[in-house]
């Protein structure tokens, strides 16, 4: 048995590295299609201000990028170093996704980034702003394939277990590409790197308006911004529920907990604006409800019930109890496989086997289990619902304030007054942070509300770790905390300095604040 | 499916070691010249100049890294489990000295301070000198045998010190890798730089060549007369679903140079290495620089195939638990991911290998202190 304290210090560091991560690839994502834009106006219209728009929002676009190449190396290293079970258990499946995306994705974008920066002066115009949307679309399949890995995380589908292996295996390829759950996700979470990015340079670009520098091209710049963050958001918003809806059919644990649904309500269920959750006597102490809308965006009709979470509690008692006992006959087949009848009864509980293995974090054997270690594996299969509803509202909260940011910004865009509204440029300004803060309550929301398993009932987090010393994991924590930290403070150095110099930093001599290269 | 399972094994060990390959070569360069970077730049400009003939590459050749550990988790789930978690300082310690290659090469010239410059110079050559030194101290223990074991369950145990992985003859490979990785580099950088730096730039090819020659020849001795080996016993059947525990393992005296009993024609890759580190500092003193980086990549198939036809069919090797060995057959994904795999493979390989030279063709030409002048806001 795993040390509790040893699978804990996994996930921080596997929580804290993701999250770091997640702080420089949606700027990357949204950026790289802001530069495509910005670009071909230069080709189209050949106004030299568009170059340098190109230029300028690139040059932040590399400081972010470096980042994002540097911590996304230590995600590929973590399921290796520190989720070595994981790895086996399912990398027949989740390993695949992840060398595609390096093959068609990365170098696509790797490569392009370099003729991006130095390619100016060697490529026709044309030329370039095919390696700029080269690049893009590098980035977003490269998205996409870490999706699909992620949504089979979260929707385990076209897989199966072999005693033999002693692993999950791929059956059906084409079922794990369009995984419905990987799908929805890709377009929400891209959606949102496209916001991060209009939201970059609307408040930066809100910025230098409100100095009264560099004024035409801010102007240009937040038009763009405006406009495509703008589209982003609604496609963000409605992507958002349709990721509702596939929750709704793969994964009704996470969403029954992070609507604090306790009991199953008659079809349509309402929505639970706002409530109180109380975990020890599963009810809401107080809630203010919407009826219908829960219903309707969880299963797309007036008629279909969702379980709330002592439904499910029940139905996963059932299987855990059938879980133990493949996990009983799994372990007596691996000492004799040519059994048959141990086969077939090993087939008839296959499908529980996860929920057996939820078992293993309390006892090594089997025929210890009493019922009240059965009780708490039945508890362990819902995720905390307080972190989770709250998380989730604040992200829907923050997601609304956003449309309704990017909406004024296009409609007085339209009219061509919004260089005149400082209440507008403020907003913009001081709603710098708010799409980071999103996308990270959004992956907690995805990544909590998975729990306890790492493969959604299959493989339980407790036995994905590397089995590793307790001494080993505070080490490499305090060594990425320091690296990180290091690397932040640096990065926001370089960047501030660079958004507060402006486009004079490229010296042209044709923008304000052109002081020598310091 | 194209091809039977056993020969899929086959094929798949083959194409790790391309990848293996393919990152010596492209990586490797830019890294060797990060190595060099400190020493062969004798002031601000000459150091761009040496940054900048990677500038716009070394981010698509990383790639190189990240996809072959991609692969070896696609195709050799157990091999990337047990390496990655059982090596865990060693990887952690390649991982934080490549987080100097990104920032180094984007930041160092943002800013117009010499100690600023300096520092990510000398980040620079941490993120060029520490990942081959590690990969070459791994290879060497692989040789030796890794302390490991499976459970029933096949979790991994790993039951060894960070370090008794520094030891003496690990420690001799890891030479040998930073040397071949330096003398690749520096060809790479006497082909696209001119005067004091290419001249500077020679004299370390000269020395990483010797050394990379003198500590081939001495691991192959070592290996040959002092380090068992292991093979497999048990019959081998190549079509099984995948168990490493189900074989039977013994350590024997010579058991790494018996491939080329088997099949003599593996005596080209050691001579591969010769012929081609030899060739290379001929044809780069003569200024043939592209032949020259033509036979130091002939030259690094020849020292990583060797160590990988010396190993066969074993990729990893345990120690305390011989069955755990893990080899070809029993390390493997299934034979439906292995399909896929190739095929992902076999369409976009050469779609890279085209764009990649692309990107080489634009840039092309040597990088002059003109240039740096001239670009003074957008170079590194």
């Amino acid at each position: 048995m795993l040390s509790e304290e040893l699978v804990d210090l996994s996930r921080l560091q596997f929580a804290i590295t993701a999250m770091y991560h997640f702080l420089f690839v949606p700027l990357t994502i949204g950026m790289t299609w802001i530069l495509v834009i910005m670009e071909s106006a230069y080709v189209m219209t050949g106004k030299t201000i568009y170059k340098d728009m190109t230029r300028f929002w690139g040059k932040l676009f590399g400081i972010n990028f470096a980042l994002g190449v540097t911590t996304g190396i230590t995600m590929e290293f973590q399921f290796g170093t520190n989720w070595a079970y994981y790895s086996h258990y399912v990398g027949d499946i989740f390993g695949a996704p992840l060398a595609i995306e390096g093959l068609m994705a990365f170098f696509l974008e790797s490569t392009f980034i370099g003729l991006f920066f130095f390619g100016w002066d060697r490529l026709s115009r044309k030329q370039h702003l095919l390696v700029t949307i080269l690049m893009a679309v590098g980035t977003n399949l490269s998205a996409l394939w870490i999706l699909i890995a992620n949504g089979w995380m979260q929707n385990p589908v076209g897989a199966e277990f072999s005693y033999v292996t002693m692993r999950m295996e791929m059956v059906d390829f084409w079922a794990v590409l369009f995984n419905p759950d990987a799908q929805a996700k890709f377009v929400h979470t891209v959606s949102a790197g496209y916001v991060t990015g209009a939201m970059f340079v609307l408040s930066i670009s809100a910025f230098y308006l409100l100095r009264g520098r560099d004024v035409e091209f801010a102007k240009k710049s937040f038009r763009i911004a405006a406009a495509f963050g703008f589209a982003s958001i609604c496609s963000v918003i409605v992507l958002g529920d349709e990721s509702g809806y596939t929750v709704g059919e793969a994964q009704q644990t996470k969403l029954a907990a992070m609507e604090a649904m306790w009991e199953t309500e008659p079809a349509p269920a309402g929505f639970n604006l706002i409530a109180i959750p109380n975990e020890a006597e599963m009810k809401n102490d107080f809630a203010i409800e919407i009826p219908w809308v829960m219903g309707i965006i969880g299963t797309r009709s007036l008629d279909q019930q969702i379980p709330g979470i002592k439904e499910i509690r029940e139905k996963n008692r059932e299987r855990i109890l059938s879980g133990m006992e493949a996990v009983v006959t799994l372990e007596a087949l691996r000492k004799t496989p040519n059994d048959a009848a141990l086969r077939e009864e090993f087939e008839q509980h296959k499908a529980d086997l996860g929920f057996g293995l939820l078992l293993k974090k309390y006892v090594v054997d089997m025929r210890d289990v009493t019922p009240e270690i059965i009780d708490k594996a039945v508890a362990d299969t819902i995720p905390r619902v307080a972190p989770l509803f709250w998380t989730f509202r604040l992200m829907v909260a923050f997601g609304f304030l956003m449309l309704a940011l990017f909406g004024a910004a296009l409609w007085y865009s339209i009219k061509g007054n919004f260089a005149d509204k400082p209440w507008l440029l403020r907003a913009s300004l001081w709603m710098l942070p708010v799409p980071w803060l999103s996308c990270e309550l959004g992956w907690f929301v995805a990544e909590y509300g998975r729990q306890p398993w790492t493969i959604y009932g299959v493989l339980p987090t407790h036995m994905s770790v590397s089995t590793l010393s307790v001494g080993s994991l505070y080490g490499s924590l305090a060594g990425f905390i320091g690296f990180y930290t290091l690397l932040l403070a640096v990065e926001m150095y370089l960047m501030v300095r660079f958004a507060k110099q402006g486009p004079g930093s490229l010296g042209t001599g044709r923008y304000d604040n052109e002081y020598a290269h310091a | 499916m194209l091809f039977d399972y056993p020969t899929l094994k086959l094929i798949w060990w083959l194409l790790v070691g391309v990848l293996l390959v393919g990152f010596a070569i492209m990586d490797g360069h830019d890294m060797g010249v990060g190595t060099l970077l400190p020493f062969v730049g004798k002031d601000d400009v000459e150091r761009r100049i040496v940054i900048n003939t990677v500038g716009p590459h070394w981010d698509g050749n990383q790639v190189w890294f990240i996809t072959g550990g991609g692969a070896i988790f696609a195709a050799w789930p157990l091999v990337y489990a047990t390496a990655f978690s059982g090596f865990y300082w060693a990887m952690l310690a390649v991982l934080w000295a490549l987080f100097f290659r990104p920032v180094g090469f984007d930041y160092r010239s943002k800013i117009n301070n010499p100690t600023w410059r300096q520092t990510w110079d000398w980040g620079l050559f941490v993120g060029g000198a520490v990942p081959p030194l590690i990969f070459g101290v791994a290879f060497g223990n692989l040789f030796q045998g890794v302390p490991f074991h499976f459970a029933d369950n096949l979790m991994p145990y790993y039951t060894g010190s960070f370090w008794a992985l520094l030891n003496p003859f690990a420690l001799l490979c890891g030479v040998v890798s930073t040397a071949m990785i330096t003398f690749h580099g520096a060809i790479y950088l006497m082909h696209r730089t001119e005067g004091a730096v290419q001249r500077r730039t020679q004299t370390a090819m000269l020395v990483f060549g010797s050394l990379l020659l003198i500590g081939f020849s001495a691991a192959g001795i070592w290996l040959w007369q002092g380090i068992d080996g292991y093979a497999i016993v048990s019959a081998v059947d190549a079509g099984a679903l995948p168990n490493p525990l189900d074989k039977e393992v013994i350590r024997q005296p010579g058991a790494w140079l018996a491939n080329y009993d088997k099949a003599p024609l593996t005596m080209v890759l050691p001579a591969l290495a010769y012929a081609g580190t030899l060739a290379a500092m001929l044809l780069a003193v003569n200024r043939a620089t592209l032949a020259a980086f033509v036979a130091s990549s002939l030259a690094i198939v020849g020292v990583i195939g060797t160590a990988g036809a010396s190993l066969f069919p074993f990729v990893m090797p345990s120690s305390t638990d011989l069955r755990s060995g893990l080899t070809v057959y029993d390390s493997v994904s299934s034979h439906l991911t292995l399909n896929i795999m190739l095929w992902a493979t076999l369409i976009f390989m050469p779609i890279i290998i085209a764009y990649t030279g692309w990107a080489y063709k634009v840039m092309a030409g040597k990088v002059t202190a003109a240039y740096i002048r001239e670009n003074d806001h957008a170079a590194y």
